[in-house]
């Protein structure tokens, strides 16, 4: 055997690779509703945050900003060791699945509070004067003036942290989940042939190129025109 | 004639600032107040005071009638009613002229979208920007942002309009647009507060000018007496000063 032909037996071994495309095909899909479920939650909750955040009530302005530290802070992985190996211990076993989504989403809602308040406080202060001398209430100017222009300057940095988070759904694979990266290392481990973890990489490649590139669409589509 | 805007020993602290110190002013229903100083004298002080953009540290207001200071006061039913123009104009860039005049319009005075739509265009036609209808602020002049301001707080129908600088950022030949349409208004009976250094409106349009230093009223009059014969030491200094311009 050449090296050349080594080479594709090792890593693009066809018989393997059909074997277990079944298996990264179902880890895809487990991959792609956790990412939705946490994009989701996680900017929802953030944006919330943000508004409660322009309440300006000091005493839960702390407690926002603690949590939304004390997230930013901790590496996810962190997180989701201790949810999914800690809690049971407090009683609640939470599924593979349901500590991933909760960590990466608690995370993804730190960060996005954070963008989302830079939004809100960079809007000027003359906006919120002239809502507010014709007569339109702290919230509506909030909701009609505000946020409208606050999250065309979200919009670049948000996306970016989005994926940045919903890539680390891989490492899910620590707590068993049947997500691309724990097919494929399973697979590989039955197989003895590192072929399913290029079907993997691939599955990743195709699931966040085009993330990628409507993200730098919607950055050109909501660029500032001032 | 009746009182609109009552104004009584209204203090305001900013920390250690004391920025008005114990102004009364009364203005009469129709009446064009010219409020004139130098920069830090409190006139736009007194002027955010009015519709409690600032809140005054003491003192009290009424204006239409209604107790500005009050807690009992729906402040943003009593804002409806008190227009007010920026120096920065404070459109929404985000909006056309015309989402900018109808937004209070809507939120506010509750009307339904086609009303909004009349009412807005009617004032965007009344400050001569009828054709601008659908244009955001980026694509407008400093001149026509500024009358879509007016226009946004006269769509409300305003007992009391406050001017705050108006002219101030706009290049000189813009200037007169927007004076133009003030005056449209003066005419129109509108009561109207302005703080401002435009002399030779004050001197044709304004009732009354007050001239302002270190958070004190230091004299008022017509604007004949102020500019050309004023009685103080300060505000002839400053009369003299903004002339030179």
């Amino acid at each position: 055997m050449t090296a050349w032909n080594k080479f594709l037996d090792t890593f693009f071994n066809a018989k393997v690779m059909a074997k277990y495309l079944p298996d990264i095909v179902y880890g895809t899909w487990v991959t792609i509703e956790l990412a939705v479920f946490i994009v989701l939650a996680g900017i929802g909750a953030g944006l919330v945050l943000a508004l409660i955040r322009a309440l300006g009530i000091r005493p839960l302005n702390w407690v926002i900003i603690f949590i939304v530290d004390l997230f930013r802070s901790l590496p996810p992985l962190v997180i989701i060791v201790l949810l999914y190996f800690g809690l049971p211990s407090a009683g609640w076993s939470p599924s593979a699945f349901l500590a991933t989504w909760l960590s990466l989403t608690l995370v993804l809602a730190a960060f996005a509070e954070e963008i989302f308040w830079a939004g809100i406080t960079s809007v000027h202060k003359g906006q919120w004067e002239a809502a507010r001398s014709t007569g339109l209430r702290f919230g509506q100017t909030l909701i009609s003036v505000v946020l409208p222009q606050a999250l065309r300057l979200t919009v670049a940095p948000l996306t970016n942290r989005t994926i940045a988070i919903t890539k680390g759904t891989a490492l899910g694979t620590v707590v068993a989940l049947h997500e691309i990266l724990g097919m494929a290392s399973s697979a590989v481990s039955n197989s003895y042939n590192p072929s399913p973890l290029m079907l993997g990489a691939a599955a990743y490649l195709i699931l966040f190129i085009p993330v990628v590139v409507v993200a730098r669409w919607i950055e050109t589509k909501f660029a500032w025109k001032k | 004639m009746s009182k609109i805007v009552k104004a009584y020993g209204v203090h305001k602290h900013f920390g250690p600032l004391h920025v008005l110190k114990g102004v009364d002013l009364e203005v009469a229903e129709r009446e064009l107040v010219f409020v004139i100083g130098p920069s830090g004298s409190g006139k736009s002080t007194l002027l955010r005071c009015l519709n409690r953009l600032e809140q005054p540290s003491s003192g009290s207001i009424e204006i239409a009638g209604i107790d500005m200071l009050s807690p009992k006061t729906d402040i943003n039913h009593a804002r409806q009613h008190i227009g007010m123009v920026f120096q920065s104009f404070n459109l929404y860039p985000h909006m056309t002229a015309l989402g900018n005049v109808m937004l209070a319009l809507r939120k506010v005075a509750g009307m339904g979208r086609a009303e909004a739509e009349r009412v807005a265009g009617a004032a965007l036609e009344r400050v001569g920007l009828g054709d601008r209808t659908h244009h955001r602020p980026a694509e407008l002049s400093g001149g026509q942002q500024q009358r879509v301001a007016i226009a946004r707080s006269i769509a409300l129908e305003p007992k009391v309009m406050l001017f705050d600088e108006p002219t101030s950022a706009l290049d000189p030949e813009l200037v007169g647009s927007v004076l133009a349409v003030m005056r449209d208004l003066r005419e129109s009976g509108m009561t109207m507060i302005v703080v401002s250094h435009e002399m030779s409106f004050a001197k044709n349009a304004a009732d009354r000018v007050i001239f302002m230093d270190h958070g004190v009223i230091v004299e008022q009059g017509p604007p004949a007496a102020i500019f050309d014969a004023p009685a103080h030491e300060r505000t002839k200094a400053f009369i003299g000063q903004i002339r030179q311009h």
